[in-house]
């Protein structure tokens, strides 16, 4: 144990050399830091770096795996048993809901097809577990086990049974973090459900809940309103429960009225959740339709290929029109 | 030789095992309770084998952290190299202290490292934090005699330097 003291170990008097060392790390930190805050190379050093990051957030997100299989194994066969028959009855009463939607779905597609729109009500999502690790500073992330190899990409909404969640921001091959609604740098476009007014609801410093900073003084808002996703931005799809409001009062400047919402989904407790595939449909102008000639039947000779395109009854041309940055603003 | 290299693995095995603690999430309640896991490993190992510690290898650990957790590249590097450098500096004076005294310098160089830690985020445009934010590095420090006792006791039985 007993060492010879050297220089770079004295007792009392500090050395030069040290600081000079200190000094140059701590420049090289912060020149690492305003480089990566300008550029956000972190997260491409990150892809870069899966291979080595990967297995330690398995490996640390096995202690919380372990805490649920172990509170699954020691579970008393009552709390089981009572378990079991809550979701039984949840599961008898959605088929129920389920079984009459199912009707009004398909008269719903039937209108929408004689309207000639393209909406659909089928569901394309994939499941995918969280994965407990802590990401200390951002708090309003999460970390999926999905990833680039599942088919996943940056802007997928991502939701849980009861309502959005988020949308997936990063991709590593095989994991991918979820930018949560109430991540403050976060700007949903939403619609309230009772009086179909659209705003835009941001995630909050404190957490846990969504702020609707400019709402018109004239509009009508109450305690208790249901926010709906209204499409916009082609982010999100329309028509997903968001949250219900739950404060009203008139914003300092006195220009508009600020709300306060909570979400509906249960953004700390889901352990799994649902990543939508296809993105929402685009609402906004229709592309430019492309300029035809005059049609086939007043033209001079009508020969028979003509004649069948003008018979064809006149399509929506798909909307290819980039989507509109209001849905993020990372 | 191969002592030596049980020694090197064991001290590579307790820095990534206090990056892998540090990502460990915790119930909600006791996220304010939760220590930084590598600063206090680093620290074991500035006071019981300077040889292996540098700043550089601070900085390493720092920018291994930074990736791993996602926060701005170089945050904790900074906050580490500070750290080390701190302990480095007054180690010889450190080692010699009784534990209480030992504990106490290091409630000073945790707390000293979470006001670096608030520096940055302002500057970096964040707001300030709840009360319950200093409550990390008092965790810290009272878990500090059980950590270097223990790994001290783990040293002395597998007779690594």
């Amino acid at each position: 144990m007993a060492r010879a003291r050297d220089e770079s170990s004295p007792l009392f008097a500090g050395n030069s050399a040290g600081t000079l060392r200190l000094i140059m790390y701590l420049a090289l930190a912060m020149v690492l830091m305003v480089l990566d805050h300008r550029n956000g190379w972190l997260w491409r050093a990150r892809y870069t770096a899966a291979t080595v990051v990967e297995p330690i957030y398995r490996l640390a997100g096995l202690p919380s795996a372990g805490v649920r299989t172990l509170s699954v194994a020691f579970a008393d066969r009552a709390r089981l048993t009572e378990q079991n028959q809550r979701l039984r009855e949840d599961l008898l009463l959605a088929n129920a809901k389920l079984n009459r939607m199912a009707a009004v779905a398909e008269q719903n597609t039937r209108l929408k097809e004689l309207l000639d729109t393209q909406h659909s009500l089928d569901l394309n999502v994939q499941l995918a577990r969280v994965i407990g690790v802590d990401l200390g500073a951002y708090r309003y992330r999460l970390t999926l086990n999905v990833g680039a190899r599942d088919g996943v990409g940056p802007g997928q909404p991502v939701i849980d049974a009861h309502g959005v969640l988020g949308q997936v921001r990063e991709v590593l091959p095989t994991t991918a973090t979820v930018m949560l609604i109430t991540d403050p740098t976060h700007a949903l476009p939403v619609v309230i459900e009772r009086s179909g007014l659209r705003t835009v609801a941001y995630g909050s410093r404190d957490g846990g809940a969504l702020t609707l900073p400019n709402i018109p003084l004239a509009a009508d808002v109450k305690v208790g309103d249901h926010l709906l996703t209204s499409g916009l931005g082609g982010r999100f799809p329309p028509g997903f429960p968001v949250g219900e409001i739950s404060a009203v009062a008139p914003a300092a400047s006195g220009m508009f009225q600020e709300a306060r919402a909570t979400p509906a989904a249960d953004i700390d407790r889901s352990d799994d959740v649902l990543l939508l595939h296809d993105l929402a449909e685009l609402q906004g102008p229709p592309a430019p339709v492309t300029p035809v000639g005059p049609a086939a039947d007043l033209a001079p000779t009508g020969d028979a290929p003509a004649a069948a395109t003008s018979t064809r009854p006149p399509r929506a041309a798909p909307v290819s029109a980039p989507p509109a940055a209001a849905s993020s603003t990372p | 030789m191969s002592r030596h290299r049980v020694g090197t693995f064991w001290f590579a095995g307790t820095l990534v095992f206090a990056l892998a603690l540090m990502l460990v999430p915790l119930p909600a309640a006791l996220e304010p309770f939760k220590p930084y896991w590598p600063a206090l490993l680093l620290l074991y190992w500035a006071l019981e084998s300077e040889d292996r510690v540098s700043l550089g290898l601070a900085f390493a650990i720092g920018l291994a952290a930074d990736l791993l957790s996602g926060v701005v590249l170089g945050e904790q590097a900074l906050r580490l190299c500070a750290l080390v450098f701190i302990a480095l500096h007054f180690r010889s004076r450190l080692r010699f202290f009784p534990m209480w005294q030992q504990t106490l310098a290091v409630l000073a160089l945790l707390l000293n490292d979470r006001v670096l830690l608030l520096v940055v985020r302002m500057l970096a445009g964040g707001s300030l934090p709840p009360a319950s934010w200093w409550l990390s590095p008092l965790v810290g420090a009272a878990l500090w005699p059980f950590l270097f006792l223990l790994l001290d006791d783990l040293r002395t039985r597998a007779r690594i330097q």
